[in-house]
């Protein structure tokens, strides 16, 4: 097993970072919505990671996969569209994937993004190419996996997942939305990049500026 | 012990508003819980507020679920996943039309049917046409 890249202070810095990240987005994020969807992803991710660092990262002594299961409680209950359920199943997942780990090497990150990705596929019912959150995710973990395997340390391979998560989320632009809001719009939801694709990546791009 | 009825929607208004429709033809013979909007009161689903709507209830008669759009979907199934096995087994999530559905569910449910019985009578509210 590699060496440790995360544990609580970093998995609270991560979160801080996702959330002021989120809220600098909100508007762009928001703007894709309005072209395809009910144009309130940005707010809702920003109103969820709020609730988050109110209720998330205030406590005291607890291991990552405490924090992560509740940030995945405070989704839930706060972010109101699909983003709730599916970011809320995938924080919740990631928790559940190393329980009770205080020091995360890259391998255990790897363990609870496959986790946490294979919570929004079931929660979702998607597959890749439907223009989802699933279209940076998937290529995120994938990316990860290849880069573990061919030696890579914790922080190069987490780059290289974020740089597969924002490709991903690139590559939904052609794709037609079949999940969603989006999908009532049939083929003219192509030509638009998907939102929570989007924040997908910055979740990722965010984990890979957090390790270390 | 009549099957329970728990109808979710994004806005408030929309849930307490079919919740009147449904209980003007229940006529208090079936329990019926709205719950609509997000945390902060904006339109949303929250499923937490899911999870306490149902655990409200006395689930022993069953309790159906009906779902006004997307996210409804993936907050009650979120709920769902919260609750003791004994208690998910004895409700079901409806893919039915929401006003719809949620009337022809509280007519069947008044009439003492099983909750299998409800749950396929609002699912057949979908193919009933509006215009004869």
């Amino acid at each position: 097993m590699g060496d440790v890249i995360l544990d609580a202070r970093g998995a609270r810095a991560w979160l801080e970072l996702l959330a002021g990240t989120l809220s600098e987005h909100a508007g762009e994020l928001t703007a894709l919505d309005a072209a395809i969807g009910d144009a309130d992803h940005g707010s809702n991710m920003d109103r969820g990671f709020k609730a988050v660092r109110q209720k998330a990262l205030n406590q005291d002594g607890a291991d990552p996969a405490a924090i992560f299961k509740q940030t995945g409680m405070a989704l839930i209950s706060t972010v109101g569209g699909a983003g709730g359920p599916l970011y809320g199943t995938f924080f919740l997942r990631m928790a559940q994937a190393a329980p009770g780990k205080e020091q995360l090497t890259v391998e255990d990150l790897r363990d609870m993004l496959k986790a946490g990705l294979e919570g929004v596929v079931q929660r979702g019912k998607a597959s890749p190419g439907e223009k989802t959150m699933v279209d940076a995710l998937g290529p995120a973990v994938e990316a990860l996996d290849a880069a573990i395997a061919a030696g890579k340390g914790g922080e190069e391979a987490l780059q290289e997942a974020a740089d597969a998560a924002e490709r991903g989320a690139r590559a939904t632009i052609p794709m037609v939305a079949r999940k969603g809001r989006a999908s009532y719009l049939g083929e003219r939801s192509a030509g638009h990049q998907d939102p929570g694709a989007t924040s997908s990546a910055l979740l990722v791009r965010t984990l890979a500026q957090s390790v270390g | 012990m009549s099957v329970a009825l728990v109808l979710v929607s994004h806005s408030a208004r929309l849930a307490e508003g079919t919740r009147d429709l449904a209980e003007q033809v229940a006529q208090g013979a079936v329990p019926i819980r709205a719950v609509g909007g997000a945390e902060d009161g904006s339109l949303g689903t929250n499923a937490f507020a899911i999870l306490e709507a149902i655990e409200s209830l006395d689930t022993a008669g069953g309790v159906l679920l009906l779902v006004d759009l997307g996210s409804a979907v993936l907050s009650a199934e979120t709920a769902l996943e919260q609750l003791a096995p004994e208690k998910r087994e004895r409700v079901r999530l409806a893919d039915a039309p929401f006003v719809e559905g949620a009337v022809a569910a509280a007519v069947e449910a008044s009439v003492g049917s099983e909750l299998e019985a409800v749950l396929a009578t609002a699912e057949a509210a979908r193919g009933q046409g509006k215009l004869g």
